[in-house]
């Protein structure tokens, strides 16, 4: 568990947190009806229910901090930052979206931000991390700088069971690289449970094969996310080498979508008691009591949001689509040579 | 620049091309690194990679675990984020450990990201048969590779080619495969002491005649010239053309060969059905079908793995004579 030592967040910290909780949910929301309407092409995962996870680790990143992210990824997008305009934009395979259509929902990226996108291959984003960490200690070495940009890949529980997952891990510990490998356990992988598909309960027994902490945390609780996340990408940051935070998370709707595709492989007796510790309205309360945020403030933070998301799917239904004569552009990086 | 043109001067074999190719780029780009299996305190299975450790340090030469996605991993992430990578990957036939680090993640991620990520990757790995090292090392996968939108792959056959390859690849802002022929490590050939690079998509004319134009890449091209060697005591002028780079590939001088020769023949020695050659031949069915005089032949390897009987492999591979023989078909000569 992470250290009790961990200081308090502040306030700032906790609307920060509350803020970039808020902005997924409804973006996520509003991205289900879209899709579910036929207005936007193709498949969404959403994240609705984890939001807590990406918060909580986001908060202690800067532009600088790589991510890698999972096919359910616009979670992991929108609390590093991420305008919901090009969001938007990108999911209806417009040419002003963060990959100018060409990626999507599942590959749906910001590499000026550090978001080395989205993933449709699960466990694809765990080796690439390592690979950018390995850069920020190579950097910071040339550099002469003693404290390193960390990379984060994120994860679930499905992701620990294949092979690219186990490389990555032991690649970072043995090389001590800045790497947090933040695993958020929903209980499924797709579709199957976790007692199903892995002989542990905890992923972050893992870390011990690997010669690296293993952190569990609440992963409906913003804060503990925070707490537990902060302390693992300090180490990182100065040289501690990597660490595997497991938040235990849920789900709310489907894999697919916000109706899913009618199968039953969870009860509603399951469903409910996780929607009953909701991070968005647990957190408010919390920030209620501790006298942060007044209802009418924190109900001022919702508005805006559904504000801007109002005009950033405005914005992307007018949006330009890719011309076709631009279909093979950026297949290749163009070079005088060649 | 082509190996034709090269002055005459300094012998190197194959293998200490490759070392040569490595360590210059090394030298010339502070932000490249080498790593993958025993590249570094053995300097690879091959040899290939000797004093690299020592002249480079561990910070940019660097002993992998035996973790093949890993490895390709390492490159994604740290080319798109700024380093060059060059990487080895052993044996060519464990690319099929980190197929999807190739084909979904480096092949891609510039085109998904909608030309924001560039990956200035470059994965050297030795390929071939010929060794007696059976199915699991010995195998020419480069079909693979040239199938994946995104990559670009060379093949080169000659020592000045492999150094030449080397340093064009870790100068390339894309994924580059080097597909080394292990057949040829001991391969001596004049290898300028300068860095220099070949011109992407280029290919060798490494003969020149007006009878029949044979395509070959990798080890073959040896054995081709071989067979033109026979063809041209039986009067037959073969011209020898190494694409050298198989994407992109030069589609251009390969059919204006064929506009000249009128026959084509077309060798590898990856397995025929669905080979590079494969489209090799429909290239020149497509282009230069009004000027063939029989229909575009081709040798390459049947259809099973490679054996590892030496008896069995040496039927296996394609060689001169086999090659001479499907020319003389061809041609309706002999």
């Amino acid at each position: 568990m992470a250290s009790s030592q961990a200081s308090e967040p502040s306030a700032e910290v906790l609307k920060d947190l509350h803020y970039r909780m808020v902005r997924i949910r409804h973006f996520e929301e509003e991205a289900g009806k879209l899709m579910e309407q036929g207005k936007s092409p193709g498949a969404l995962h959403l994240y609705i229910g984890e939001e807590a996870v990406a918060s909580g680790v986001m908060v202690h990143l800067t532009d600088n901090d790589q991510i890698t992210s999972t096919h359910r990824g616009h979670g992991h997008l929108v609390a590093k930052g991420g305008d919901f305009k090009k969001m938007y934009a990108e999911l209806f395979g417009r040419e002003t979206g963060y990959n100018k259509g060409r990626g999507g929902s599942m590959h749906i990226s910001n590499v000026d931000a550090g978001m080395l996108g989205a993933n449709g291959i699960v466990a694809a984003g765990p080796p690439i991390a390592v690979g950018a960490a390995f850069s920020n200690k190579y950097l910071a070495r040339i550099e002469g700088r003693d404290r390193m940009d960390v990379a984060v890949p994120f994860f679930g529980d499905g992701a620990t069971n294949e092979g690219a997952f186990h490389e990555a891990a032991n690649m970072a510990a043995i090389w001590k690289l800045p790497v947090v490998f933040i695993c958020e356990n929903n209980g499924y992988g797709e579709f199957t449970p976790q007692a199903e598909h892995q002989a542990i309960s905890d992923v972050a027994d893992r870390a011990a094969g690997y010669g690296m902490p293993g952190v569990i945390c609440d992963g409906m609780d913003a804060v503990a996310v925070w707490e537990a996340a902060g302390e693992a990408i300090e180490r990182a940051r100065t040289g501690g080498g990597p660490t595997l935070v497991e938040c235990k998370t849920y789900r709310f709707v489907d894999h697919v979508g916000l109706r899913g595709i009618g199968l039953h492989y969870r009860t509603d007796e399951e469903l409910e008691e996780w929607r009953a510790r909701d991070p968005i309205p647990q957190h408010e309360q919390r920030m209620i009591e501790m006298g942060v945020m007044t209802a009418e403030e924190i109900q001022a933070v919702h508005d805006a949001v559904m504000a801007d998301i109002t005009e950033s799917i405005e914005f992307a239904e007018n949006s330009p689509l890719p011309d076709p004569a631009d279909l093979l552009n950026d297949v290749y990086t163009p070079t005088a040579a060649s | 620049m082509t190996a034709a043109d090269a002055p005459a001067g300094r012998q190197l074999v194959y293998t200490l091309a490759i070392t040569e190719g490595v360590r210059q780029a090394l030298q010339e780009e502070p932000l490249a690194f080498m790593a993958g299996e025993d590249v570094a305190g053995a300097g690879s299975v091959f040899g290939i990679y000797r004093g690299l450790l020592a002249e480079f340090g561990p910070d940019r030469v660097i002993d992998t675990p035996i973790s093949e996605s890993g490895i390709i991993g390492l490159a994604v992430g740290a080319g798109a984020t700024g380093l060059k990578p060059i990487v080895d990957i052993m044996f060519m036939d464990f690319i099929g450990e980190c197929m999807d680090e190739i084909v979904n993640q480096l092949a891609k991620m510039r085109y998904m990201f909608g030309g924001k990520a560039t990956l200035p990757v470059t994965v050297l790995t030795m390929s071939g048969a010929g060794m007696n090292l059976a199915a699991q090392h010995s195998q020419s996968l480069e079909a693979w590779l040239c199938h994946t939108p995104g990559l670009k792959v060379v093949m080169p056959a000659t020592a000045y080619d492999v150094k030449g390859a080397i340093i064009t690849a870790a100068r390339e802002p894309n994924p580059v495969f080097v597909v080394m022929c292990k057949g040829l490590m001991a391969l001596p050939g004049d290898v300028p002491e300068e860095p220099y690079t070949l011109p992407i998509g280029k290919a060798n004319v490494i003969r020149e005649g007006d009878g029949l134009t044979i395509v070959a890449h990798g080890r073959m091209i040896h054995e081709a010239t071989k067979a033109a060697d026979i063809l041209a005591g039986e009067g037959v002028s073969a011209e020898v053309i190494d694409p050298l780079w198989l994407q992109p590939l030069d589609t251009d001088t390969i059919i204006n060969s064929v506009a000249k020769t009128h026959n084509a023949l077309v060798v590898h020695e990856a397995v025929r059905f669905g080979g590079v050659g494969a489209e090799i031949a429909a290239q020149i069915a497509e282009l230069a079908f009004d000027s063939l005089d029989a229909p575009v032949g081709r040798v390459a390897a049947p259809f099973s793995p490679v054996p590892f009987s030496p008896v069995l492999e040496q039927t296996y591979v394609p060689n001169a004579e086999r090659i001479a023989d499907e020319a003389r078909r061809i041609l309706g000569v002999g």
